[in-house]
């Protein structure tokens, strides 16, 4: 069984004040995650990634097309309650405390008092949120409604969750936080669909991504497919090596960069071993700092696939 | 149906923590304590000024907690984009138009009895004390129980007009709702005149025209029995049922509406 899965999925919007044109905000989208997979969803602003979302969540309606989550159709009242979903820049009533918003939503699932309260207190201390939880949501920062977000997405145990952009409005702690809760949610079983923009994120964290320009599905597959190893050679830190054995290496370095006092940074070409290198360095008195592959990044994929679909 | 209640208590909740509301509340009671001196102004009639003065004071501000809290629920939802949480959760549409129309009714049953409870309050101040011969000059006795029966056919009242401000707020502005849900009260207490002036007309067309309008307009002006309670007059627990289930298919109507548009809509 698919996770989730889409096929042709469009949508067009009604644009113009008196003459309605319309729109194509996402075109003839058909993708499908299996379960267990974390699965970044990647694309500039405006590439069609929320309505992609919304169009799953059914808080907007597909043109044309269709889509299934955990086997039934879209929208299926069943499905909603073995999934969990963060729109974008979250909102929530400010006159509730964190966690009687979550009490709340525990509510919709039909949780009982005793279970309702169990899982806010459970899903705050996840999400990092202390004190802070008895107080109004308006005097809470961005960042933290955004855990609050992530905590109710999750607050039914979900199989799935959808998270658009989770990391957004987080400081490097908050993102590392919720970088360790979605491969928590995964050591559990649990399928993580997530779009971002940041890319790192979805290089540290997904299996499999997508990525969207412009409505369309510009490229999908493994990161290890898109990003193939050892493209562009590696990179050598050395300590305690004589500058005569760095200008010894000739051809089989591209760039030699002297870093201090017998500190060198080498860039070898993919066709050189870095270990027979590394020998010859030691073998002349050098200590290794650090060996490392230079491939190209996600964002250097991301830029060439986005690059051409740009008005 | 757990789901419509939840969602009910919450909006209840929402309007209970709500400054708006109690300074509406807040200044009907003021209204209601004021019309006491009113009534000292004037000779014998004291017990029917506080009477029609309170009565007012209750469905002008129950207007206000209708039209003002009625029409963000569903726009302001929207626009805060509380609502994506919201219906991510396993709820269809309808419950959550229909859950807090039901938290509204019940934020307004729990105003209109206190400022019923503020009316009899200050009519039992008022008539402390006052001889049996004194009080022979009132039309009815001061804490007459048919001032409830009144009471009762406001809040009816303000169950249509909560149905009016949540239908035009699932598909239009706050602000445009807000005018056309104060424009449909104003309208809706002239709808026997309307009828009355499609009899006069010539034209066959513009005649029906009105007649049709006239039946679908929402008629508020049989909810306001004030002025007969005031004087003493009857009014029959029948009149009162009919006027009550009129009531009850018209909200029925508009929240079929309001439940056709907002399941359709997109959510951009």
């Amino acid at each position: 069984m698919r996770a989730l899965a889409t096929d042709a999925l469009t949508k067009d919007y009604a644009v113009g004040f008196w003459r309605k044109r319309p729109y194509r905000a996402l075109d003839r989208l058909t993708f499908e995650i299996a379960p267990g997979e974390v699965f970044g969803f990647l694309g500039p602003n405006g590439a069609g990634k929320t309505t992609t979302l919304k169009l799953l969540m059914q808080l907007v309606f597909p043109t044309s097309g269709r889509g299934e989550i955990l086997g039934r159709p879209l929208g299926d009242l069943s499905v909603k309650r073995r999934i969990g979903y963060l729109p974008e820049h979250p909102y929530f009533y400010d006159y509730l405390t964190a966690e009687e918003l979550l009490t709340y939503f525990a509510g919709l699932f039909g949780y009982t008092g005793a279970e309702r309260r169990a899982r806010a207190a459970r899903l705050l201390d996840e999400v990092g949120i202390g004190a802070e939880r008895r107080l109004p949501l308006r005097k809470f920062s961005k960042g933290m409604l955004q855990r609050v977000g992530i905590a109710q997405a999750i607050i039914n145990d979900p199989e799935l969750v959808i998270f658009d952009e989770p990391m957004s409005g987080l400081d490097p702690l908050g993102r590392r936080d919720v970088r360790s809760l979605i491969l928590r949610l995964r050591d559990r079983g649990c399928t993580v669909f997530f779009s971002s923009h940041v890319l790192s994120d979805a290089e540290a964290l997904c299996d499999r991504v997508a990525i969207l320009a412009r409505g369309r599905l510009a490229a999908m597959g493994r990161l290890t497919d898109m990003l193939p190893f050892q493209t562009r050679g590696w990179e050598l830190v050395i300590v305690g090596v004589p500058d005569a054995a760095v200008s010894g290496l000739g051809a089989r370095v591209r760039r030699a960069t002297r870093l201090g006092e017998g500190r060198y940074m080498l860039e070898l070409p993919p066709d050189v071993p870095p270990e027979r290198l590394l020998g010859e360095l030691t073998a002349a008195g050098a200590h290794l700092v650090s060996l490392n592959p230079i491939r190209k990044t996600l964002e250097e994929f991301f830029v060439e696939q986005v690059a051409g679909r740009q008005p | 149906m757990k789901a419509t209640a939840w969602i009910a208590i919450n909006v209840f909740r929402e309007s209970v923590r709500d400054k708006v509301l109690y300074n509406l509340v807040f200044f009907a009671i003021l209204l209601i304590g004021a019309s006491y001196l009113i009534g000292q102004l004037t000779a014998g009639q004291d017990v029917k000024i506080i009477k029609d003065l309170g009565l007012a004071a209750t469905s002008i501000f129950g207007l206000f907690i209708a039209v003002f809290i009625g029409i963000g629920l569903v726009s302001k939802e929207v626009e805060r984009r509380s609502v994506y949480s919201l219906l991510a959760k396993p709820i269809h549409r309808y419950q959550l138009l229909i859950g807090k129309y039901c938290g509204l009714v019940l934020t307004l049953t729990v105003n209109v009895a206190v400022m019923a409870a503020a009316l009899y309050a200050v009519l039992a101040y008022m008539s402390w004390g006052v001889s049996a011969e004194a009080a022979r000059i009132w039309d009815a006795p001061a804490l007459d129980p048919a001032l409830l029966k009144a009471t009762f056919l406001l809040l009816v009242e303000l169950t249509v007009i909560t149905a009016i401000a949540l239908f035009f707020s699932t598909f239009s502005t706050p602000m445009l709702s807000a005018a056309l849900t104060v424009g449909m009260y104003l309208v809706g207490h002239f709808t026997n005149d309307l009828r009355n002036f499609a009899d006069l007309l010539d034209s066959r067309a513009v005649a029906g025209f009105m007649r049709v309008l006239s039946w679908a307009l929402p008629n508020l002006a049989q909810f306001d029995v004030r002025a007969d309670v005031v004087h003493g007059q009857p009014v029959a627990f029948g009149y009162m049922g009919l006027a009550s289930a009129y009531a009850a298919i018209y909200v029925a109507m508009l929240l079929m509406i309001s439940v056709l548009i907002f399941s359709r809509r997109d959510f951009k």
